[in-house]
């Protein structure tokens, strides 16, 4: 079940997705995701669809991982659709006492379920094809002008490096504590929804011990290479626009552009 | 209540990319009261194994019968299998989680749905068992404990259950020589009180070979040889090639022997040795008077 978490996994390969200057991943899934709100009919939709389709192909991370990953937001998917379905007004197609589906009250449901799917794919797509480390630096390097302003560019991508590199830890960790309390009988399927949160005070407990002790370990370890931050490092990595840099962004733009006019126009 | 297991298969990640064949084609028994060792090299598949015997993980092969309960069929209650199977992982003392020792080493008792005055029994019992002090450490936070007490609390909440079936994966892992030692004898303390079936993995030979009444070795997920400690540790050869050594003991022995000392071959415990070769000294003083 845990495992099932995609979001922020990295998926090895050595694709023209994978080898892409980070800075124009981030730039490309930033727009993405502008592109998604900017959307307000289904044509939009099917243009973002296959766009991200054919990433996805070029990348060649398989479907069945990245649809995966859309599990854990099942509920929330569900619970979106569902509001949507019966909070609109309009045209009633179907009652019953206070429920009530209306035509509007449809569209909106499937057009923002439709928006979080491409949402959660697209942004995952960014994490899949990309080393954490990549990822960072590009974050740095998208963030330095602000350090003018006093922004700690350095320190904040770190953080989210750690944050992402331990994603994965924390879910072995979590597998680990869980199979170790069912040994003990401990029952996290059944139940009312009391019942069944309380039953993960045993895992979450341990959890947090572990987190804490996890994090003390790699501070420690941190101090004892002596780290000391952003100031004067140099990189094993030097990042440079590529050609194909220049065909993706020509291709980021073109993409932009035909959204934006489409939205517009219909 | 015996164990047989026949054929066992696992893969992880069955159908991704990353797919890996864990286990393939383990098969043993172990009899009524015995006392199992497991040895085999980090990664060899040891963990794997261990978590099919309480049916946290399902074969993609094979079968599993304890206690002529095949635990592997379809619609076996793991409630029922965890009663009797206790497992106890590699580090316990990270799954430690309640406000006192003895609130902690209840958890087990209370999922089995045992009442309030047999639980408490057997946390007593079971607390007592481990070596620790019962009146001195029930009240106490389990998380100011030393790690050698965290261990054995934690062991104690297995033990608690009081399963016919007791499995440690590596129990002395990361523990100081007398907390080793007192982890150790707790152990066989357990077995011997209790009549259990024991199953242990360790990367300790000697403990292994003292302890161990059938020695199961596994190198990358299948099986290398099983037998007696004295029968798998006089193949010297096959498991250096798996990457083992004998107890350091036998390593003496065997190296005496090679340069013409004549005692047994494979002894297994100090104690042995220095008879051995006290004798064989005796012997050699008497020839040359």
């Amino acid at each position: 079940m845990l495992r099932d978490i995609t979001l922020g996994q990295y998926f090895p390969g050595n694709s023209w997705i994978h080898r892409l200057d980070p800075r124009i991943k981030i730039m490309a899934t930033l727009l993405f995701i502008i592109e998604l709100f900017i959307v307000d009919n289904f044509i939009g939709f099917l243009i973002a669809a296959v766009v991200l389709g054919i990433i996805v192909a070029v990348s060649k991370v398989p479907v069945s991982y990245i649809l995966r990953g859309l599990k854990p937001i099942l509920l929330i998917l569900v619970f979106t659709f569902a509001l949507n379905m019966f909070m609109v007004k309009g045209r009633i197609l179907w009652q019953w006492k206070f429920l009530h589906i209306t035509a509007e009250g449809l569209e909106l449901a499937v057009f923002m379920a439709i928006r979080l799917i491409l949402l959660l794919m697209g942004s995952s797509m960014l994490t899949l094809c990309t080393r954490p480390i990549a990822l960072t630096d590009g974050i740095e390097r998208l963030l330095s002008p602000f350090k003018k302003i006093g922004l700690p560019a350095h320190d904040i991508a770190m953080m989210m490096t750690i944050a992402l590199r331990f994603i994965p830890t924390l879910l072995e960790e979590a597998d680990k504590i869980m199979k170790a309390q069912q040994a003990r009988g401990a029952d996290f399927e059944t139940g009312n929804l009391m019942q069944r949160a309380k039953s993960l005070i045993p895992i979450l407990v341990p959890l947090f011990v572990s987190a804490f002790r996890i994090a003390q370990d790699l501070a420690m370890a941190m101090e004892a290479r002596c780290y000391r931050g952003g100031e004067n490092r140099t990189r094993m990595n030097e990042m440079k626009f590529k050609g194909r840099d220049y065909a993706a962004i020509v291709m980021m733009l073109l993409f932009a552009a035909v959204i934006i006019i489409e939205s517009k126009v219909l | 209540m015996s164990i047989q297991v026949k054929n066992l298969k696992h893969i992880y990640e069955k159908g991704m990319p990353t797919e890996s064949v864990a286990i393939e084609g383990i098969s043993f028994e172990v009899g009524d009261g015995e006392f199992l060792g497991i040895i085999g090299h980090t990664g060899s598949g040891k963990s794997t194994l261990l978590q099919h015997l309480n049916g946290l993980l399902k074969p993609d092969e094979g079968t599993i019968v304890i206690g002529g309960v095949d635990i592997t069929a379809p619609g076996v209650s793991m409630v029922d299998i965890r009663k009797r199977i206790g497992l106890v992982f590699q580090y316990p003392e990270y799954q430690l989680f309640e406000e006192t020792v003895a609130k902690d080493v209840a958890f087990g008792p209370k999922n089995l749905g045992l009442g309030e005055e047999e639980t408490e029994e057997r946390v007593k019992e079971a607390i007592e068992l481990v070596g620790l002090d019962y009146d001195d450490i029930k009240d106490r936070s389990p998380f100011e404990l030393s790690g050698g007490q965290k261990r054995r609390v934690a062991i104690a909440g297995v033990v608690a259950m009081r399963p016919e079936v007791l499995i440690l994966d590596e129990p002395t892992a990361g523990l100081d020589p007398k907390a080793h030692k007192d982890v150790l004898n707790m152990i066989e303390e357990v077995h011997r009180r209790t009549g259990n079936i024991t199953v242990l993995v360790s990367h300790n030979m000697a403990d292994i070979a003292k302890l161990s009444d059938k020695v199961l070795v596994i190198d990358s997920g299948h099986m290398v040889t099983m037998g007696t400690p004295k029968e798998v540790f006089s193949k010297r050869e096959e498991l250096s090639r798996v990457g083992l050594d004998l107890p350091p003991i036998t390593n003496l022995t065997e190296e005496l022997r090679q340069r013409g000392m004549d005692i047994e071959q494979t002894i297994l415990s100090v104690d042995d040795a220095a008879r051995q070769i006290a004798e064989y000294l005796k012997d050699k003083g008497h020839n040359k008077c």
